[in-house]
């Protein structure tokens, strides 16, 4: 696996809901690499701007040589990148991370929120039967569409508007959704949830993690999370988000 | 032909790029993208005598122009880093240079004696960490301690040593003054500046450790002008940093009197800007018809 830093076109950029875009770049062969569940570092083209933003890759078209994020507007970086329109360049660093671990059991993906986009890449990639649990505040289910082409697509909402009102658990319960394996991604109490249901069902749980990143690519470890066994890198506890996961089993690290 | 050579106590590097401890690793992880052979030396990160595990998260913030750190210093140990890090560098042309951290004189001097018998060039002595409660930025604020620590390093090391001052002072020209005292070979300057975010939503502080390390290109002004005070007060050569991002401001810390320069934030902000700054170097000599790269060095009196 090899990753670069290259600057590429935007193809195109749509707005899916209040604050969440889709942005899809033409970056060669980088899209041949992309793994789902890994994510590429988007640097800002204001020099002010230091850090780049680790976004999780949504979707990949290997022959087009395309790659989209979708990702939620949290400040002036991400702000930037969404006025980005076609023709526009975009510095990126990817793909980065290790991906999901795609097994051929029945699956259960699950992911609230911002943490749903790289779960559409998987979903398409997943050869097997699944269920795709997603979360919203309200009514603004973006992507759920676009995910009920891979899979049945069971929602919860937050206020009720859509689907189970309560939070994915309710809506697994209320649904009674089953499988083999989790693939999870979003906020920490979620994935917390999800890792005890996981433990108490006896079923594998793979989960997403996210943090602040500067590097990137495991050297500045600011990134970390604890981990239950020592980490081969700095031989304590703690491993790198960025390097060793973002995807990790559930049972690897401490939430 | 020009020469990107320089000398540091006696140590010879091919050109005067090296990048900031920290920000780098040990090297591994940018070797994907940087080709380690081009660079002067790599500065590794601060290495310790045992395993350090380090502040908790989030350990890092952006901040105009810049960033906060509070990663506490997690590293592997001595142990991990003779086995491990060294065999890696020492595959490169390069120089190593080793940052060493403790809590205690005797924490450093323990890792000082256990490199003097490995093949590493140079020791970077980290008395400027702002981040860790004892140890670091404890030994950098208070000229006697500096130049106590300074002595019982250079008392035991066999490699040439440079003390890495902090910011955080008054008076830099004290400090300096006060490794020179003690021994030091080199000085390197400036480590992070102590620094403050809070996030006004959530009401708490962006960092765990509620402060950090401020670095980057917010802080480069001042970087050049305790580079150029140091410069003036001491007669050891001086490795300046502090919000390097290109060629012209680490040509801006050697007409200031740094006789070389280190990358620390901008390895973030794009990790070829290490080399990318050896090869502008090269242009702007060429451009000014600099035949020697000492001919720069504490040229703006």
């Amino acid at each position: 696996m090899s990753s670069k830093m290259i600057t590429v076109p935007v193809i195109s950029q749509e707005t899916l809901s209040d604050g969440v875009y889709s942005m899809w770049l033409s970056v060669g062969d980088m899209a041949l690499e992309a793994k789902p569940g890994q994510f590429i570092s988007v640097y800002s083209n204001d020099k002010s701007r230091v850090l780049p933003r680790p976004i999780s890759i949504c979707e990949v078209d290997k022959k087009k040589g395309s790659l989209r994020i979708v990702y939620r507007v949290v400040g002036a970086g991400t702000n930037e990148f969404s006025r980005l329109s076609e023709g526009d360049d975009v510095r990126i660093m990817g793909p980065l991370g290790n991906g999901f671990f795609m097994k051929d059991k029945k699956a259960i993906l699950v992911a609230g929120g911002i943490g749903i986009p790289p779960m559409l890449e998987l979903a398409k990639q997943l050869d097997c039967e699944k269920t795709i649990v997603v979360g919203y505040r309200d009514a603004q289910t973006f992507l759920s569409e676009e995910l009920s082409k891979y899979g049945k697509v069971v929602i919860a909402t937050e206020d009720g508007s859509v689907g189970t009102k309560g939070n994915v658990l309710d809506a697994i319960e209320a649904e009674g959704v089953s499988g083999d394996v989790i693939y999870s991604c979003g906020p920490i109490p979620m994935l917390r949830a999800l890792k005890n249901y996981a433990a108490q069902k006896d079923i594998e749980c793979q989960i997403s993690l996210e943090e602040k990143m500067a590097c990137g690519i495991g050297a500045c470890l600011a990134c970390v999370c604890k981990s239950k066994e020592v980490d081969h890198h700095t031989h304590v506890h703690n491993k790198r988000i960025c390097k060793d996961g973002p995807v990790f089993y559930a049972g690897e690290v401490e939430l | 032909m020009i020469s990107t050579k320089v000398n540091l106590a006696g140590v010879e590097f091919k050109n005067p790029v090296m990048e900031g401890s920290g920000t780098f690793g040990s090297g591994a992880e940018y070797s994907a993208y940087v080709d380690l052979n081009k660079l002067g030396a790599v500065v590794t990160k601060g290495v310790a005598n045992v395993p350090w595990p380090g502040n908790p998260t989030p350990r890092i913030a952006e901040t105009s122009s810049g960033m906060l750190n509070a990663i506490g210093l997690q590293n592997p140990g001595i142990d991990v880093f003779i086995e491990r890090d060294i065999p890696f560098l020492k595959q490169y042309d390069t120089r190593i240079v080793v940052n060493v951290c403790g809590k205690t004189t005797e924490d450093y001097l323990e890792v000082v004696e256990r490199l003097a018998d490995t093949d590493v060039d140079m020791l970077e002595i980290n008395i400027s960490c702002p981040n860790v409660k004892e140890g670091g930025i404890a030994f950098g604020q208070d000229p006697k301690a500096v130049e106590a620590i300074t002595k019982a390093v250079k008392a035991k090391a066999k490699q040439p040593v440079i003390m890495k001052l902090s910011p955080n002072v008054t008076d830099i020209t004290v400090m300096a003054k006060a490794a020179e005292a003690g021994g030091a070979d080199v000085l390197s300057m400036i480590n992070t500046l102590t620094g403050m975010k809070i996030d006004i939503e959530r009401k708490t502080f962006a960092l765990a450790n509620k402060t950090g390390g401020l670095s980057g290109p917010a802080i480069k002004p001042v970087a050049v002008r305790m580079v150029y005070q140091a410069a003036h007060a001491v007669k050891i050569p001086i490795i300046g940093m502090g919000g390097i991002t290109c060629a012209e401001d680490a040509i801006e810390f050697i007409l200031a009197g740094a006789s070389a320069v280190a990358v620390g934030t901008a390895n973030f902000m794009n990790p070829y800007t290490t080399v990318e700054v050896v090869k502008g170097i090269e242009d702007y000599m060429t451009r000014h018809g600099v035949k020697d790269i000492k001919e720069l060095v504490g040229a703006v009196k």
